[in-house]
């Protein structure tokens, strides 16, 4: 089990990675940024999980129960926000692009000049 | 360079970076052995210092209170962002929204998609509102609340009331409300210096705990002010895109 869920970070990286470099449409390649950025969430939460480990709500589990960190699950919630958010922007990056030139092909908006 | 150049290119720095990810990743810890002692620390002390059973949302909204601000500023910005990229540009007008391929006659909303659209937006609000306002007790908070409460203005939409939609969330209305979600919230930092104390200091009563929905001070009230802005945010990054199918140069 050790190295497994960071074997999965790394596949989920480079999976969106290649994505991103052979897409041929902008919104194609804002979704696989999505994915590149999702490999965080999966490396952040497989950092912090202890073994056995119940979730940090001690609502219906007595206090000082052994729990999984906290932080990092705060850290992951901050990650979503923040995609969000510039997911949102790209999109309408890709908005204005399309509107301007009348393609969403990378190659093709590469020859031309703002 | 060509596309099969530039496939190579990729390969060759794709394996480099695999090779000193698998590099890095063997020198981490094992998978459920995380040695961080902050977390631990905060586990140990958060409940009884903040009266909040949910620790995650006690980190959020008090520990890292001030990161908390920074990112819900970072929401705001986009939707700001987003509504200046959208502008409506010189030689645009609004026209009636028709549908681009003429030739293609589109099927109108099914009913039963219209029915359950509609009747999901009372219990998608209901449910929203909840994880708003209990990110102290359970496994939720103002960013998650927030998010499913716009999602129930959202399904209006989606059960074909386009108009209805625009009519329910006008866009001064959704500003003001989404203006107030991240004022509150810096606000009720603002008023501890008022008070003399930190910044983001917890200074309302902390209630009983576990789970009481008036515990935590003001854990709970940031908590309910970052919902406001994360669902008015989402609205208005929702409408400025659906304005955008209105929107055609003249």
């Amino acid at each position: 089990m050790g190295i497994f869920p960071f074997l999965v970070v790394a596949w989920i990286m480079v999976a969106g990675l290649y994505g991103i470099v052979t897409s041929r449409d902008l919104i194609h390649q804002i979704v696989c940024l999505i994915v590149v950025q999702s490999s965080t969430y999966v490396l952040l939460l497989g950092v912090g999980y202890i073994t056995g480990g119940a979730a940090p709500y001690f609502w219906d589990i007595p206090l000082h129960t052994k729990a999984v960190d906290p932080v990092v699950q705060a850290l992951a919630l901050t990650d979503v926000v923040v995609e969000a958010a510039v997911t949102a922007l790209l999109l309408s990056f890709a908005i204005q692009a399309h509107k301007r030139f009348g393609t969403l092909d990378p190659h093709e908006l590469a020859e031309f000049k703002g | 360079m060509t596309a099969r150049q530039r496939g190579w290119f990729f390969a060759v720095a794709a394996a480099g970076l695999v090779a000193c990810l698998l590099w890095a990743f063997t020198g981490l810890p094992g998978f459920g052995h995380y040695p961080g002692p902050y977390g631990q620390v905060i586990l140990g002390q958060a409940v009884q210092q903040t009266h909040a059973t949910g620790v995650v949302s006690a980190i959020n909204f008090e520990y890292r209170g001030f990161d908390t601000v920074g990112e819900e500023f970072i929401l705001f910005t986009a939707a700001a962002g987003m509504s200046v990229v959208l502008r409506m540009m010189r030689g645009e007008r609004e026209r009636q929204p028709a549908d681009e391929a003429e030739s293609r006659t589109a099927a109108p909303t099914s009913s039963s998609i219209r029915v359950v659209a509609l009747l999901l937006v009372g219990p998608t609000a209901l449910i929203g509102w909840w994880f708003a306002s209990h990110a102290q007790t359970s496994p939720s908070g103002g960013f998650q609340g927030g998010v499913i409460l716009a999602s129930a203005f959202i399904l209006v939409y989606l059960s074909g009331e386009f108009l209805t939609f625009r009519r329910l969330s006008p866009v001064a209305l959704v500003d003001a409300v989404e203006a107030l979600g991240a004022g509150g919230f810096a606000g009720i930092g603002v008023a501890a210096l008022v008070m003399n104390l930190p910044y983001l200091y917890n200074y309302l009563p902390l209630g009983q705990f576990p789970g009481a929905v008036s515990s935590s001070g003001t854990i709970a009230l940031i908590s309910f002010f970052v919902g406001l802005e994360v669902a008015a945010a989402f609205v208005l990054i929702v409408s400025e895109l659906l304005e955008q199918t209105l929107l055609r140069s003249a």
